[in-house]
């Protein structure tokens, strides 16, 4: 090797090019720390997303298990009576209140009780096993206050018609079924719409019409939701209540919120479906057309059904749109859990319930804070599953033509 | 041959049978196609009813009248009255603003600073004190040193403005939309007499009113409708898309030219993470604000607040914190996107460089991501223009409810446009609800920007292969 080092020949763009006289060892390949290095760091950004779903599911699910399992007392609004000495093992309660029921755990100041027993007819008389838990027996004055823990079951949570954590019912029904109500009014408005909008531009719409509309479509789906909440709130519910009566109507109310939900989830539904009309072979309408059919029954009989595993992906990705859906019905469908069929009264769904308690300012730890957890994975999971089968059900039925 | 023909009319409907169903078809197909263009029309109303009922709440006729009459503060005009007389009418009425006037006039050290020193450090140096305040810090003070500070020291002429703007003020009586302004004025005329016969506030007047104007792009958040805006909203929505932007748009590059050019697409690794990104998609936002409320918010305390470079007066719920929350909610969009575009760079691009002897990055560096750049681009504005409408994940991490301050840095307290225009909206109060119409013609002004921008980069860089 001559120690001369020649004169560097440079390429276009000036870079120095490999020297003329390079041996053969120079050009063996050698290990590339920098480029395992560049696709490690490559590789770690794309398991990020990994690491995010995983978060989701850690968080929710520890914060769900701690709502379930949950060392919270919650005032049961009665009273002692009477003076509590060591040796009693009956109580008398003042204060009207939800009766306890045998196996409730209460507690007087640091002393926990099991009840064993209720006596509702002798005003409110319980038998009590004392000192439960490892706690100390103590006296208690006449007026302490009762607390009860009422642990949450997740068959409660998931069968019982009432929400109210503060008086211990945890029943996630009210906001499911408001949820299901919002979602089953905004499939009523969009899915035809959505459809047949689809159908206009895949099937009638000359090209230079498709460009014109595509964009409004596009126009639709960009507005933030928060601006459909106000448009539900300020035109849409006092346009019903003048229809129907303000009787009837309330302020607040599921078919506003649903029908506004419906008119937002259009774009993706007429989007996702023409995609999949789009998809279906000219070969097969020219078939059609060649048999004589008009363009409507071409459409009908053999574009659609040819289409239709596309199109039930858009409609299951549209409910998934749908329930979870937050701000419209923050703002249109009212707050208060209620379990109600009457799409004109308010009801709170899901999500709404999310944003209300967590715009407070709930603190860390509360039956609060941990129950919206545990409607979070229960949304999660909802959403999860509608996901998973509209994709699966494109991949599966996808119809491949050559 | 007549005997086919005759078996060929025996199959087909004779003429008269055919034409008739023919007809029959064929209303039912204009009857359907009326039906289609009908559902697109309704989707175009819906888009113009919404802009028509924004619109019709951001102009309208309001009634307004001043809070204290003239007469009634400085018995007579003000401008003739001395700075100390203004003083102690602002010490009468607004005994609160009087510190915020000291601050604003005199201080001359940072706000955040200004209530914890002593009034002789904290004030301009040629600043006459009232007896025995100079070692008081502002809050000890007692309101009469104040008002004698104020009087011995701010010019007559600012004391009559802040007496004008703050004690004889205006407000805001009731509104109308302008529908009702237009074709119903005798409505609103018949309404602001008996309004006035009702209250008989000071100097009550009508006036015509944009509750969009450049002072309500100015103006902080307030709890009075007549001088509200929008500036800290704005600002909060700045810092952190800017934040966002700045985490989102790295990782999510990065990711898409993992799973673009390096992935096999054999492993179960790249698998999972291509299910798991389209899986991520379509999680409810308001999942996303739940998992920031629990682990930057909450877990990493430490560091979202500040606490670790020693800041002490906030929790989690700050900027930091919502830009990440965003970052990971619409990480799979940019990722999607970004995919989208290094996909529909020919392959002979990048077999032309490594003929050239070029490694795999050097490739995708100098020449995959050049090419990808537009659609990169564009799925990052798109993204972003998500990302800026959001406001369920940013509620629940715990966006400030009332915030007069605007955010100085990524440990702030923040509010964005699109929380100001869910509290506007939720309040009772028609004025709201017009500031509420005005703050969407903010934020869609913003969104169309961004989205021209996005067409434009599309039109402009686009390059053909």
């Amino acid at each position: 090797m001559s120690k001369q080092v020649p004169t560097e020949k440079k390429d276009i763009i000036g870079r120095a090019l490999r020297r003329p006289d390079a041996g053969a060892e120079e050009l063996q390949r050698r290990p590339r720390y920098s480029e395992s290095l560049v696709r490690a760091v490559l590789l770690l950004a794309g398991t990020l997303s990994i690491v995010v779903t995983v978060g989701i599911i850690v968080v929710l699910g520890t914060e769900s298990l701690r709502f379930f399992t949950p060392p919270s007392w919650i005032d049961s609004f009665f009273k002692a009576a009477e003076p509590v000495y060591p040796r009693d093992t009956t109580l008398v309660l003042s204060g009207s209140a939800t009766p306890l029921r045998a196996g409730d755990h209460i507690q007087l100041h640091s002393e926990q009780m099991l009840v064993t027993a209720y006596d509702a007819s002798d005003g409110a008389l319980i038998t009590v096993e004392r000192g439960y838990n490892g706690t100390a027996i103590v006296e208690h004055a006449a007026g302490a206050e009762v607390f009860k823990n009422v642990p949450v079951t997740l068959g409660e949570f998931l069968t019982g018609a009432i929400w109210q954590p503060h008086i211990g019912r945890y029943g996630v029904l009210p906001l499911v079924s408001a949820t299901l109500m919002v979602a089953t009014i905004a499939m009523i408005v969009c899915v035809p719409l959505g459809l047949a909008a689809a159908i206009y531009l895949s099937e009638y719409a000359s090209p230079r019409v498709r460009a014109a509309f595509k964009p409004v479509l596009e126009l639709l789906a960009g507005v933030p939701t928060v601006v459909f909440g106000y448009f539900a709130l300020v035109f849409v519910t006092p346009v019903l209540r003048s229809i129907l009566g303000a009787d009837v109507v309330q302020i607040y109310n599921t078919a506003s919120a649903g029908i506004v939900v419906g008119i937002l989830i259009i774009p993706t539904i007429a989007s996702v479906s023409e995609d999949a009309l789009q998809a279906v072979p000219i070969s097969l309408r020219e078939a059609s057309y060649g048999l004589g059919a008009t363009r409507l029954e071409t459409t009908f009989r053999v574009v659609l059904p040819a289409a239709l595993s596309g199109i039930v992906a858009a409609f299951i990705l549209g409910v998934s749109r749908a329930v979870g859906e937050t701000m419209v019905v923050a703002i249109a469908a009212g707050a208060g859990p209620k379990l109600t069929l009457n799409p004109f009264e308010g009801a709170e769904t899901m999500t709404g319930h999310i944003l209300r308690i967590s715009s407070g300012d709930v603190s860390y730890d509360s039956i609060d804070y941990n129950s919206i957890f545990a409607i979070g994975l229960l949304l999660f999971i909802i959403t999860l599953v509608l996901n998973m089968v509209s994709r699966a059900i494109t991949r599966r039925f996808r119809e491949v033509y050559e | 041959m007549p005997d086919s023909a005759a078996q060929g009319r025996s199959l087909l409907p004779d003429d008269q049978t055919f034409a008739a169903s023919l007809t029959r078809r064929n209303r039912r197909a204009r009857i359907w196609t009326l039906f289609f263009r009908l559902s697109l029309a309704v989707a175009m109303a819906a888009l113009l009813l919404l802009l028509v009922n924004i619109i019709n709440d951001v102009f309208g006729e309001v009634a307004i009248s001043n809070i204290h009459t003239e007469e009634e503060v400085c018995g007579g005009p003000c401008s003739e009255r001395d700075s100390s007389e203004l003083a102690t009418v602002l010490g009468r009425y607004e005994p609160r603003r009087l510190r915020v006037i000291v601050r604003d006039q005199l201080s001359v050290v940072d706000p955040a600073v200004f209530t914890q020193m002593a009034a002789s450090q904290a004030l301009r140096p040629d600043t006459t004190f009232p007896a025995g305040s100079e070692m008081l810090t502002i809050n000890e003070m007692t309101n009469e040193q104040v008002v004698a500070l104020l009087g011995a020291n701010v010019p007559q002429s600012v004391m009559v403005e802040y007496v004008l703007a703050d004690v004889v003020g205006y407000a805001i009586l009731r509104s109308w939309p302008l529908f009702t302004t237009l074709f119903h004025y005798e409505t609103i005329e018949s309404e602001f007499r008996q309004l006035v016969a009702e209250r008989n506030p000071p100097n009550p007047r009508l006036e015509f009113r944009s509750w969009l104007s450049w002072h309500f792009v100015t103006n902080p958040q307030s709890s009075y409708p007549a001088t509200a805006g929008v500036r800290t909203a704005i600002l909060g929505t700045i810092w952190i898309m800017s934040l966002t932007m700045l985490i989102a748009v790295p990782l999510g590059i990065a990711a898409a030219i993992y799973l673009e050019e390096y992935a096999s697409g054999r492993s179960r690794l790249e698998q999972l993470i291509v299910t798991n990104i389209r899986n991520l998609a379509g999680v409810p936002s308001v999942i996303y604000g739940l998992l920031g409320l629990a682990v930057f918010v909450r877990a990493l305390e430490y560091f979202t607040s500040g606490a670790f470079i020693g800041l002490t007066d906030s929790n989690g719920r700050t900027i930091i914190s919502a830009s990440c929350t965003l970052a990971l909610l619409i990480l799979p969009v940019i990722i999607i996107a970004s995919q989208e575009a290094i996909r529909a760079v020919p392959q002979s691009l990048r077999d032309a460089s490594y003929g050239l002897g070029a490694t795999k990055w050097q490739t995708t560096r100098r020449v995959v991501l050049p090419a990808a750049l537009p659609g990169i681009m564009t799925g990052i504005i798109l993204s972003l223009s998500r990302a800026i409408g959001e406001s369920a994940p940013l509620i629940v991490v715990g966006a400030a409810s009332v915030i007069w301050v605007d955010p100085t840095g990524i440990f702030s307290k923040f509010t964005v446009l699109p929380i100001q225009i869910f509290q506007w909206t939720m309040r009772p109060q028609n004025e709201f609800r017009h500031l509420a119409a005005a703050a969407i013609i903010v934020l869609l002004s913003m969104l169309v920007v961004m989205n021209s921008v996005a067409i434009y980069l599309r039109q402009r860089l686009r390059v053909r292969f």
